[in-house]
């Protein structure tokens, strides 16, 4: 079973050189750490920024500098800085190559919900709604079940939709799954996790073809 | 051409009951400070206020939501506030979710004198009720229709008597859309400069967007999540 750093490692193998990526709030940040040697990267923060470094050292942090989940962070040379209608431009304009978002739940035709309980938690879809309905490959990065134990991989979404059929790839703690016309269908395990064992974890429909493979590269 | 005024106070006088006002900024980055401090002490009530998010707590919009002077709020992401929270969900405050591109772009549409355009943007979500769907390329998009405001508020960096202004890092944001989208904007800067000082290449908002401006007394730029990394030896 992976933890978050897991995850954010197996996404981090979806990455290419070239590539401009919006990276969500939660798991999908810690991708940026895990990014392969030698690949160039440039990583958009939707509050305005392209080419997003590290956090800043300590004692230089600047509160004009912030990423979209409002940590202070500093910008790469050959970074830039934009407005708000400008980076929203490059989301719906299709300029951004992968978006990792995190989730509630997914169904098993790609929709998602992750912005809103109703009666019990509302804060808001931010720019989800946005990158969900303009990117064409979008990854979640969640736990496979939510906190009672319960699947998020579901037929259908319970939660006020984000998107509709958007989703192409879940990475789990569990297994990473693609969307396909029939289901999810099952790619990899998590090392030392049995397809029966995700199989017991996926509501949603679960299509396993041969044998599967255990993922690689993603020791803590 | 001088659009300077005095103070805040000075700055927002003509705010009145009921009005809509946009104000700038992400999270706590780039809010006019000034101008929500003086909104407190005016005591202006049931405003409709379009911003990204509301403040926490005790900071930024927060401060207005405490002191009851919000009717609705239009926003796209409001996480970080639990008063905003109870207000929502016990009905006293009326709040407008909308995703964030959107926001931005209909701030920028009506500063733009372009009355409505269509998004896929919430297309088969709660977003898109009861508005219309129009399929282009074989995909779906939603209508959304251009906001503007009785004030903008924005926040800059430097600026001059003209209202030309410049923004610094991340404190962009919503500013520049906004500051097109008010009947009277209010530009807040940290550093009044002589004309001439701003290079016009280099000119973030230009100054025909903005009929007041003012240098703030204190800029407390509060930040939200402290994150650092530790120099190596």
């Amino acid at each position: 079973m992976l933890d978050k750093i897991g995850i954010a490692k197996r996404i981090s193998q979806e990455l290419s050189d070239g590539w401009y990526v919006n990276l969500g709030i939660g798991i999908p940040t810690l991708v940026a750490n895990y990014v392969p040697e030698g690949m160039n990267v440039e990583f958009q923060s939707e509050n305005g920024i392209l080419g997003m470094g590290p956090f800043p050292f300590e004692g230089e942090e600047d509160a004009d500098y912030i990423n979209a989940g409002k940590q202070t962070v500093t910008i790469k040379p050959g970074g830039s800085i934009f407005d708000s209608a400008t980076s929203f431009a490059m989301i719906r304009g299709k300029h951004i190559q992968m978006t990792v978002l995190g989730a509630m739940e997914v169904a098993q035709n790609g929709d998602i919900a992750n912005w809103k309980i109703p009666g019990k938690m509302v804060k808001g879809m931010g720019g989800a709604m946005d990158l969900v309905a303009s990117s064409d490959n979008i990854i979640v990065a969640m736990m496979h079940t939510n906190k009672r134990g319960k699947s998020k991989l579901l037929k259908s979404c319970s939660l006020p939709l984000t998107g509709v059929a958007c989703v192409k790839k879940i990475v789990t703690n569990l297994a990473v799954l693609e969307i396909t016309d029939k289901g999810f269908l099952l790619k990899e395990r998590a090392p030392g996790v049995s397809v029966e064992d995700i199989q017991n974890a996926t509501e949603g429909h679960l299509i396993v073809e041969g044998d599967i493979p255990e993922m690689t590269g993603v020791a803590v | 051409m001088n659009k300077i005024v005095a103070s805040a106070a000075k700055a927002i006088e003509g705010i009145q009951d009921d009005m809509t006002i946009m104000l700038g900024g992400f999270g706590l980055c780039g809010i006019p400070e000034n101008c929500i401090q003086a909104l407190v002490a005016l005591g202006v009530k049931n405003l409709t206020c379009i911003s990204n998010n509301a403040g926490v707590d005790d900071f930024g919009l927060g401060l207005l939501l405490q002191k009851r002077q919000i009717k609705k709020m239009i926003s796209s992401y409001v996480g970080e506030n639990d008063e905003f929270e109870r207000q929502m969900l016990s009905g006293e405050l009326e709040v407008d979710l909308i995703p964030q591109g959107s926001l931005a772009s209909r701030c920028q549409a009506g500063g733009a004198g372009v009355p409505a355009f269509y998004t896929p943007a919430g297309y088969g979500t709660e977003v898109a009720a009861g508005k219309e769907v129009r399929y282009f390329d074989g995909k779906p998009h939603i209508l959304e229709s251009a906001l503007t405001a009785d004030f903008a508020i924005v926040k800059a960096w430097k600026g001059d008597r003209y209202g030309n202004l410049v923004y610094k890092g991340t404190a962009r944001n919503f500013n520049p859309v906004m500051a097109m989208a008010g009947k009277i904007t209010i530009a807040e800067v940290e550093e009044l400069v002589e004309p001439g000082e701003l290079d016009p290449n280099f000119v973030h908002t230009p100054g025909i967007f903005i009929q007041r401006i003012f240098q703030g007394d204190t800029f407390e730029k509060r930040i939200e999540q402290r994150t650092v990394r530790t120099k190596e030896v």
